[in-house]
């Protein structure tokens, strides 16, 4: 993955300071970001807002790759973002990369 | 595996409901084939009368229509009646000479109406009143003659008669007893309903026994006569002087029959092969004539049929309503007294209300109410109960309004509605709508309801008061839907499917559950995961570990989100008890960070509100106090009144009950939230009549209540035993909610549990049952002996991630 060059590469946390099929808030200025972690430990984020009504992803459950929104219980693409049928939406999705371990997130620069 | 063979004779209202019951539980189990006389796939027999009256059409009484049988996998023969039935072969054979194989042969056939064998009874014109052909032929009639008589003045005959009359015909209803419903109704009741409905141009001959039809050349009838030679002319004679049930061909197959096929208490025949339900059957000793029981009796055979083996049925206790609009009539149980009994009576015969209650060695036997019928599911629900009712005899006329919460408030909340009050807030939808639905769409269960209006298809929260409408509406031919569907997508196997796989493969993990039984996903979703996680807890306590990743966001971090992200903090305060220093830390920890809101809740305790959840630890760590567990599918508060400590009417320490009951409860993880209350006296302050367990302090003890739900469907706690000591209420409520913990599925509040098992089930399991009353109690001490304070272990550092923000700040210059 990427990043365009206005972005650059951050160390969030270890891999497994993020629970398995659970997910860590990372707080930024441009607005909070959920990370995920699923079984398979492969690591996504995205805007720590449903496209519903704004509910916290990061407080969902994680499943496959899916999150259940806690608030009315959307169930979220990890991967793309999108929400699943019949509901119609997409959550900012952010680029992550794990490294030795440690999983880097690629923000905007300020 | 070959699919076993299911044959049922019979497309009628048991006989097809039997087969939804059994598609419900064992959707796989048979290979189903119907065979019905009636060129009809199956209809709703009581709708004929609003029919002949002109309120409803026959396309709309069909419940089953021809795609049901087609999706169900279901091969419908209509318009073929079985003959014969060949138990060596295990064969039916019809009468265009087709036959059919069966491992399981179940009869429906219904009952035929009694012709009374008097000369004449075979001309044109004289017909019964069974079905829609009757009822085509009575509408044929009245729109070509003029004269009707109906003979017999039973539910059937007035329908029919009043059916007639509003069609034009001039209607003479014959009768042989002394008042109309002389089964139904005593006969002060009787008078004024003969009042009415001369008042709406019937007209009765009382006491009269039928000689003859008489015919004229050719060959239809003209009149009838009467023993002593009275005559009245009639073109259309409609005979509804009873049933009988329809054994002639289970006869011919040499089963036992006595007045109806007999069958046992799983509706089994004399033949273990051949099952029976509805009212061709005689269960001990009795026939039934409306839905109700027949539909109790669908539910158990279909649960043997699907070899789960649970359940007997037990007899019916029946009630009565008269399906002619504008008439209000409710009879149930011994209405007529006599011998040891005492009547209550309310006679307000120029205002047309009319109200008896009898009543027997203290409890409510009988009642037939006339004119005002709003309060008739609470007597009934008293009479088959059989609850004491020395506390409410001096009101119990009045109806149940008039007692205090104790009592039953909601069971006629339905009833009591305005048709333009909301019934379903989720999708707006008013009384008005559902009532109009039923009526003209001939809806017949919550499903349809749900699919025609959308009402309680969303939250679901209005289900029951959906429930008591179509109850209201459809008089007594509504009953439940059981919930047995697979319980996500993830799975076709059902709550019980997997609580039992969990018991019996002693399986002790999510994976483990997932591998066993071939979950299509990885790890489930949402809506699997934490009722697994919650059975493996409930089911292997100190064996399964708790996995905070299947739990909702409440449960994970002990807190309440609330809308705009923030906590809320509700520490524990048993029995509603406090004191100056809580009370005094309780206030510093408001102070020092700032929570916006300080509220007492509805659960006797203090509620504080938007608390940041980074600072959820230290706030429960100043506090000094345990969880009070108010965000969990778990033990909540334990509500109770001052009682005898303080206050003059009450008879026991209800206080230091309800703190030893919430003390014995804490951190009990449970299939939906559990609240109990208790009242120091019947006055119940303490609202005991709407918790899960609520108990009520008398002079001689403690009343033990179950199943109350004071949430958006008000549900009334139903009496479960009466016991003497505070130990005794600790081993009772015990074992009952380890009953409800062990059994109940993920997110079924006790009221659903006790709706789908029965309560005679769990007085049987707790009350009656010592030794067995005891093994769950203990289960429950074991389960919960042991058991954390959650806010205590995160205060210790457990899942200290779960409460920390990562802060991320990207550097001021690209890189
Ligand atoms: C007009 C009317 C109004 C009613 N109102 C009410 C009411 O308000 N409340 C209430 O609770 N009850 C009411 N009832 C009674 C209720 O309809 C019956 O109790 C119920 O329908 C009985 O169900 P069942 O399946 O036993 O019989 P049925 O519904 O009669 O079904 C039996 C079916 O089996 C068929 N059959 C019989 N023998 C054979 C055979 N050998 N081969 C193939 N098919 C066969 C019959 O043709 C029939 O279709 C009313 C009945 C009538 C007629
Ligand atoms: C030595 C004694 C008996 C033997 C060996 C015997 C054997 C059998 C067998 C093999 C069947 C067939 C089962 C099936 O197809 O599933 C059967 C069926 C049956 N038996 Fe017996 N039986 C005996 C006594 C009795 C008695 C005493 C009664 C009743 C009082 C009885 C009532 C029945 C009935 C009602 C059936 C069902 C018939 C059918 O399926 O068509 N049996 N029996
Ligand atoms: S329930 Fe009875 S004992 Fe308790 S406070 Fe009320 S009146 Fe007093
Ligand atoms: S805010 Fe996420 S589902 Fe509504």
């Amino acid at each position: 993955m990427n990043a365009p060059a206005t972005q650059q590469w951050l160390r969030v946390c270890a891999v497994n300071e993020i629970p398995l099929l659970g997910s860590r808030l990372v707080e930024c200025p441009s607005g909070n970001i959920a990370v995920f972690r699923t079984a398979e430990d492969n690591v996504f984020a995205l805007l720590d807002r449903c496209p519903h009504k704004a509910g916290p992803l990061s407080q969902g459950i994680v499943h496959g790759e899916t999150v259940t929104c806690p608030l009315h219980s959307w169930n979220i693409d990890l991967k793309s973002g999108e929400a699943k049928a019949p509901d119609v939406g997409c959550a900012r999705r952010y680029p992550v990369e794990v490294r030795d371990g440690d999983v880097f997130l690629a923000l905007a620069s300020a | 595996m070959k699919k076993m063979k299911l044959v049922v004779v019979g497309n009628g209202m048991a006989g097809i409901r039997t087969v939804e019951e059994l598609l419900a539980l064992a959707p796989d189990l048979y290979d189903i084939t119907v065979f019905g006389s009636e060129p009809h796939p199956n209809y709703n027999r009581i709708l004929l009368s609003p029919v002949l009256a002109g309120e409803q059409e026959f396309d709309n009484i069909v419940l089953n229509p021809r795609s049901w049988y087609e999706e169900n996998g279901i091969t419908l023969h209509t318009g073929r009646t079985i003959t014969r039935i060949d138990r060596a072969r295990r064969r039916v054979i019809a009468d265009d000479g087709g036959e059919a194989e069966y491992d399981r042969l179940l009869l429906a056939t219904g009952s035929t109406p009694f012709m009374l064998p008097v000369p004449g009874k075979d001309l044109r014109g004289v017909i019964a009143y069974r079905d829609i052909a009757d009822t085509q032929a009575m509408m044929d009639a009245a729109s070509a003659k003029k004269h009707a008589v109906v003979i017999g003045g039973g539910l059937l005959g007035l329908e029919a008669a009043n059916g007639l009359k509003l069609r034009g015909m001039t209607v003479s209803v014959v009768h042989l007893g002394d008042w109309l419903l002389d089964r139904q109704l005593d006969a002060t009741a009787g008078g004024l309903l003969r009042r009415s409905l001369e008042e709406r141009g019937l007209s009765f001959l009382l006491g009269r026994q039928t000689e003859e039809i008489v015919g004229n050349a050719e060959g239809e009838a003209c009149a009838v006569r009467f023993k002593g030679g009275e005559e009245v002319p009639a073109q259309l004679v409609v005979m509804a002087v009873g049933i009988r049930p329809n054994t002639a061909l289970a006869e011919s197959a040499g089963l036992y029959c006595n007045r109806g096929i007999v069958v046992s208490d799983v509706l089994q025949t004399f033949d273990p092969r051949i099952y029976a339900v509805g009212e061709c059957v005689s269960h001990r000793g009795v026939a039934y004539g409306l839905v109700a029981p027949l539909f109790e009796q669908a539910k158990v055979c279909a649960n043997h049929l699907a070899r789960l083996g649970i359940g007997q049925y037990q007899g019916s206790v029946l009630s009565t309503k008269l399906k002619v609009t504008g008439i209000d009539l409710f009879s149930a149980g011994d209405f007529m007294g006599g011998e040891g009994c005492e009547d209550i009576v309310l006679s307000d015969p120029a205002g047309g209300v009319y109200k008896k209650l009898v009543i027997k060695d203290d409890q409510l036997v009988g009642a037939c109410l006339y004119g005002d019928t709003l309060d008739a599911a609470w007597y009934f629900k008293l009479l088959r109960e059989g609850r004491k009712i020395n506390d409410l005899r001096d009101t119990l006329m009045f109806g149940e309004s008039a007692i205090g919460d104790v009592g039953v408030a909601g069971q006629s909340r339905a009833a009591a509605m305005q048709d333009s009050d909301e019934v379903c807030g989720c999708n707006g939808v008013c009384k008005g709508t559902i009532v109009k639905a039923i009526k003209d769409q001939g809806l017949f269960t919550v499903d349809d309801v749900k699919k025609h209006t959308k009402a309680a298809s969303s939250c679901g929260s209005c289900t029951g008061l959906v429930e008591q409408i179509l109850m209201n509406t459809l008089g007594s031919s509504f009953q439940e839907t059981p919930k047995t569907k697979a319980v996500c997508g993830c799975t076709d196997h059902t709550h019980g499917e997997i609580r039992k796989a969990i018991r019996e493969q002693h399986l002790t993990t999510h994976l483990a559950v997932y591998r066993f039984l071939e979950w299509r996903t990885p790890n489930g979703c949402a809506t699997c995961r934490p009722a697994v996680n919650y059975y493996l807890l409930s089911t292997w306590p100190k064996e399964a570990v708790d996995d905070p990743q299947s739990r909702f966001v409440n449960e994970r971090v002990h807190a309440n989100i609330q809308k705009d992200g923030t906590f809320s903090v509700i520490p524990q305060m048993k029995g509603g008890v406090t004191n100056p220093s809580e009370l005094r830390r309780i206030a510093d920890v408001a102070d020092k960070y700032a929570v916006p809101m300080v509220k007492v809740t509805g659960g006797q305790r203090i509620d504080l509100l938007g608390v940041k959840k980074e600072d959820l630890v230290n706030v429960w760590k100043d506090l000094g106090m345990n969880s009070g567990h108010a965000y969990g599918k778990s033990i909540r508060t334990v509500k109770t009144c001052v009682g005898s400590e303080f206050c003059r009417f009450g008879t026991q320490n209800s206080t230091q009950m309800g703190i030893d009951l919430e003390t014995m409860l804490a951190n009990m993880w449970s299939p939906h939230k559990v609240k109990l209350a208790v009242s120091g006296c019947p006055r119940n302050c303490a609202e005991a009549g709407i918790k899960d367990v609520g108990v009520i302090a008398v002079d001689s003890g403690w009343e033990l209540y179950v199943g109350g739900n004071g949430g958006i469907k008000t549900e009334v706690a139903q009496f479960l035993a009466k016991v003497k000591t505070s130990d005794e209420v600790k081993e009772y409520s015990g074992a009952f909610l380890q009953l409800y913990r062990e059994e109940a599925y993920y997110l079924d509040r006790t009221v659903h549990y006790i709706a789908r098992v029965g309560l005679d089930y769990i007085k049987r399991q707790i009350v009656d049952d010592a030794a067995n009353r005891k093994a769950l109690y203990e289960r429950l001490l074991y389960a919960l002996e042991g058991l954390p304070d959650p806010w205590a272990a995160r205060i210790a550092g457990a899942q200290k991630q779960e409460y920390i923000p990562i802060k991320l700040i990207p550097a001021g210059e690209p890189a």
